[in-house]
């Protein structure tokens, strides 16, 4: 179970602003110092583990850079709730390990509520409030990706068998 | 009941009879290409602690693309990292510094009607106006695929959008592209095919599809088709490559969530605004701003085409003194067709820029980019904040006739008065 501070954003959040293309030359760890840098810079600086963003709709729209949601998951997120996520973002997020939650009411969570995230059985809740909300549940092909920790432990996995 | 093109495609690829909508299937692809950016920096380590290597050297395509000319050690490294893995692997169809990945795919005659392509790069979809699947993953997708040859995907559901007649004069497939993203939002087809037809679509050259595929990206969708036609094969003919075989095609039963419908002769030329690519207007509606620079590049904007196009405009025209108009060519093939045929001297006369071919300032990251404060025009795809550089200067997308009549007049200007000119 997840439970955070949730960090508020808006609809189509872009690549190109969680990760600008400027850092892209940088290795994966040192890009992740400037997650969020064309929309809140010092984003990084401001996270507890633990914590989830919540977005609108198209999360993560754009450039197809995975260090996009790794640099989010670096910063110490656990979980992106949002109304619907941009397809290559959602696979990327999957594939480094961070869960992606489709949830049609996100926009009812307030900037620095606290939240619950129940992945598995596809459930967010504002603690604050004590309101509750359906979200997607991941079909089982993909779930499984993600609770293997991402696609390289999965394919680790399968290649020393 | 019929079958939708994507679904005949991913069907076949996954070894079924058919498939549905919302069905996660596990496919093994025809075609891959990765490229310098997203390839093989991320994953070819991990690689080696896995101790794979690539499933087929034969169905991997690499290209470096986005860091070339290497404008630093950084870059020149990345480039260098690229290249040692495509010989170490010994893969046959690796290109530096040739062309932009997606423009390569198309020129060199590597998609095909039919196949079942991933690029790792978002713009993959451009591969969709040769008639195939084409779509874009990102990079430990790519790591499965270039050790497996698989993927998993969840079958898309298609739109279908109708082009009824050719557009006029000085319209381009930008501009009905760009159109599309506004009517729709950039989240209008999350998910989905779009799939093109209809006789404006039928009259358009590769190139110009190519736009269209390119940028269903920029409207959220998986995939973006045009149906192999005649001018498919005589594309792919005029590369040596001659196919005989009827191409795939949707059934005329087949279930389409939406149509989208466009008269070509309605279309006119439009500009997507700062910093949203769905905040579109007509040109003649965006106010005339003025704009510091122009640019004519990326796989969407820069082909031979697009280069035609800005110079049918520039022909006998000089840029403004306080403009700087540059000019990525797509690809190496582009720009020599482009000088054969006096396109490029039109340019250069008229005062171009011209930049060496690759992505160029199109991501903010290689030649060309934006300081704050300036305003841009561009035949690019994105124009979010800070995409070409700067967070503090302004993109507007539009059309090459546009990019480049806007060089001309210092502002955001309706290109067809500047093609009226010289037709009296
Ligand atoms: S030119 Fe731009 S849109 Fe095309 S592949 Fe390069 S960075 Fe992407």
């Amino acid at each position: 179970m997840i439970e955070g501070t949730a960090w508020k954003f808006g609809d189509n959040v872009d690549t190109d602003v969680i990760i600008p293309g400027k850092y892209l030359i940088l290795p994966a760890n040192e890009a992740a110092e400037h997650v969020m840098a064309g929309i809140r810079p010092g984003f990084a600086d401001e996270v507890s583990p633990g914590d989830v963003i919540v977005g609108g709709s198209n999360f993560g729209t754009g450039s197809s850079r995975e260090s996009a949601p790794r640099a989010i998951k670096d910063a110490g997120i656990a979980a992106i709730v949002a109304k619907s996520f941009a397809r290559i973002f959602f696979r990327n997020c999957i594939n480094v390990g961070l869960a992606p939650v489709e949830c049609a009411r996100a926009d009812e969570i307030e900037e620095g509520m606290r939240v619950r995230v129940d992945v598995d059985n596809g459930r967010v809740e504002i603690l604050d409030t004590g309101q509750s909300f359906d979200a997607v549940r991941l079909p089982e092909e993909i779930a499984s990706i993600l609770e293997a920790g991402g696609l390289v432990p999965m394919l680790k996995e399968q290649f020393r068998r | 009941m019929g079958k939708t093109l994507s679904e005949k495609i991913i069907a076949r690829a996954a070894g079924r009879d058919s498939v549905q909508p919302d069905e996660i299937v596990t496919v093994e692809v025809d075609l891959a290409m990765i490229h310098d950016s997203g390839g093989p920096r991320r994953y070819w380590k991990t690689m080696q602690e896995m101790d794979v290597g690539v499933w087929d050297r034969d169905k991997l395509v690499v290209v470096s693309d986005h860091y070339v000319p290497a404008k630093d050690i950084a870059a020149a490294e990345i480039l260098q990292l690229t290249r040692d893995f495509a010989a170490y692997y010994d893969i046959p169809r690796f290109h530096e510094a040739e062309g932009i990945a997606h423009t390569i795919m198309i020129e060199k005659g590597y998609v095909r009607p039919g196949m079942l392509y991933v690029g790792g790069d978002s713009h993959s979809l451009t591969g969709g106006a040769i008639g195939s699947f084409a779509v874009g993953m990102g990079s430990t997708d790519m790591l499965r695929i270039v050790t497996t040859g698989t993927t998993w995907l969840r079958v898309p559901h298609t739109i279908r959008v109708v082009l009824d007649g050719s557009m006029p004069r000085g319209v381009a497939a930008k501009d009905l592209i760009l159109t599309m993203i506004g009517d729709h939002t950039m989240a209008g087809g999350l998910y989905k095919t779009l799939e093109f037809h209809g006789s404006g679509i039928e009259a358009m050259s590769i190139e110009e599809r190519s736009v269209l595929s390119n940028m269903c990206a920029e409207i959220g969708a998986k995939a973006g088709i045009v149906p192999a036609d005649a001018v498919t094969r005589r594309y792919l003919a005029d590369r040596g490559i001659e196919q005989d075989e009827p191409y795939p095609a949707s059934d005329h039963d087949a279930t389409f969530v939406d149509t989208w419908s466009y008269a070509g002769t309605e279309v006119q030329p439009v500009v997507a605004r700062p910093h949203r690519h769905d905040d579109v207007v007509p040109i003649t509606a965006a106010g005339e701003p003025p704009i510091g620079r122009a640019y004519i590049g990326a796989c969407t904007g820069a082909k031979y085409e697009d280069l035609a196009m800005a110079a049918e405009v520039l022909q006998g025209r000089s840029v403004a003194p306080n403009v700087l108009l540059q000019v990525a060519p797509a690809s190496r093939a582009a720009l020599q067709r482009a000088i054969e045929t006096g396109v490029a001297s039109r340019l250069m006369e008229a005062g171009a820029h011209i930049l060496p071919t690759g992505c160029g300032a199109c991501p903010g990251i290689g030649t060309g980019v934006l300081a704050p404060g300036e305003v841009c025009i561009s035949t690019t795809s994105r124009n979010a904040r800070g995409r070409m550089g700067s967070p503090d200067s302004e993109v507007y997308l539009a059309s090459p006739y546009s990019v480049a009549a806007a060089a001309v007049a210092g502002r955001v200007v309706d290109p067809r008065a500047m093609l009226t000119e010289d037709a009296a």
